[in-house]
């Protein structure tokens, strides 16, 4: 019997059908998706970087693989798509992080 | 690292790589044969055009011993075409228009007669292309002098690097070569190949370094470019972008890591009308070290003839050489 997961790999595959429900914003999303993507002011693999590290910011393992692979096939190296991952994990502790400074105001407030 | 023939690996058969292919279309009709997508895009049969290309694979040894070679090359080898044979070739050419002979291998330098047949296919007055692994040239000191034979012959140079790291290029054409690869093809560039105006042709192959297909073309020349010229100021032309076979070595590489079947559902996702409608069999004629005829460099190493009547290039000499005749 197949694993029950949340996350089923073979699901990616399958994220077309959700257009089955909602053809029309379904079709819509999916037209603004590949314009998105296509080369412009950035290039195909500048997008693919940075939907990788984007991927990492909002842990989908779906998108991981996803653009995982488009980032091999666009011509990135295991270099370039690391340092895009730790762009990603600077700006979320970054984030974290600055809100440090509220807590340092805070606890000033409340000290001598 | 042995060619999978010196390893008597059961791949090296290639009646048993036909097996597992077919097994992998019979697996189940998530994978439709190849013929049946060209019979959705009106393309069956597909028959051939004008004769373009007289591919000659000159033999199978190389210097190198790259992880997805579909020729399944190296050091080991040492089938190589006869000047004979070579003569065979010419002589056929001779009869026909067909304006470009495609040089391939093994690394084809390495044929002691490569530079006699360079030098009468250039005499015919038809273009030589070179499939230069690059590394040949600084791998021996009688190579040296290659970048000024190739410019003294205007042959066509197209060399394989499947990436401006060296790890990833590193990783399937063995340790080192990006280093030996970048050396020669500063002595390229510096004989004139891949200079603007210079009418010396140098052209790079990329081809992805694992279970992947590859990107947009002109999108990773621009990428090859760029990273060339700034890290190692390096010039080309064109960059090609092609797709891994999974035959031999690669087929290898792909059952073993386990990629096979998702590499095979990739190849079917990607199926384009457009580029099935110009497949490279249409107008080649390739040739096998040992003379054998094939529409295609891929079937060449699948043992997969042209019809049976034209087996050979002892049959080239009469009637004319014609591709519809072959076929």
């Amino acid at each position: 019997m197949e694993k029950s997961t949340y996350y089923n790999p073979a699901d990616l595959a399958k994220f077309g059908n959700v257009a089955d429900w909602q053809p029309e914003m379904g079709a819509k999303f999916f037209d603004y998706y590949g314009e998105v993507f296509k080369e412009g002011a950035l290039s195909e693999r500048e997008k693919a970087l940075i939907a990788l590290a984007v991927a990492h910011a909002v842990q989908c393992p779906y998108c991981i693989d996803a653009y995982t692979v488009d980032s091999l096939q666009k011509g990135a190296d295991e270099a370039q798509m690391m340092e895009a991952v730790h762009v990603a994990v600077a700006i979320k502790g970054g984030a974290a992080l600055v809100h440090s400074v509220q807590m340092m105001n805070k606890a000033k407030e409340l000290s001598m | 690292m042995k060619s999978l023939h010196a390893q008597h690996h059961a791949l090296a058969d290639t009646s048993y790589q036909l097996t597992v292919l077919s097994e992998a279309e019979a697996a189940g009709a998530r994978l439709p044969a190849f013929a049946h997508k060209l019979r959705e895009s009106g393309l069956l049969p597909l028959r051939p055009t004008e004769l373009a290309v007289m591919q000659v694979n000159v033999g199978k040894m190389c210097n190198q011993t790259c992880r997805h070679c579909h020729v399944d090359a190296g050091p080991d080898r040492t089938e190589i075409m006869t000047r004979a044979t070579m003569q065979l070739c010419l002589d056929a050419l001779a009869q026909t228009t067909i304006p470009v002979v495609d040089l391939t291998g093994g690394a084809p330098e390495m044929n002691p007669d490569f530079r006699w047949f360079v030098e009468q296919i250039s005499a015919l007055g038809r273009q030589a292309i070179v499939r230069c692994n690059l590394t040949i040239i600084v791998a021996n000191p009688k190579y040296h002098d290659l970048p000024e034979f190739f410019a003294r012959h205007r042959v066509r140079v197209v060399s394989s690097l499947p990436h401006f790291s060296a790890a990833r290029t590193d990783a399937q054409r063995g340790e080192g070569v990006f280093g030996r690869s970048i050396r020669a093809l500063r002595m390229l560039n510096a004989v004139g190949y891949g200079v603007e105006g210079s009418g010396l042709l140098l052209d790079l192959v990329y081809n992805p370094s694992g279970a992947f297909l590859p990107g947009n073309q002109a999108g990773l020349e621009r990428e090859f470019k760029q990273r060339l010229l700034r890290e190692h100021e390096v010039v080309f032309n064109n960059l090609l972008a092609i797709t891994n076979l999974p035959i031999s070595r690669f087929m290898e590489y792909l059952l073993e890591s386990g990629n096979y079947e998702s590499y095979m559902e990739k190849l079917v996702a990607a199926y384009n009308p457009v580029a099935a409608a110009n497949v490279m069999c249409r107008s080649t004629l390739s040739i096998g070290w040992d003379g054998q005829l094939y529409d295609c460099d891929f079937n060449q190493q699948l043992d997969l003839n042209v019809a049976q009547n034209a087996p050979s290039t002892s049959v080239l000499s009469t009637p004319p050489p014609c591709k519809t005749g072959l076929l």
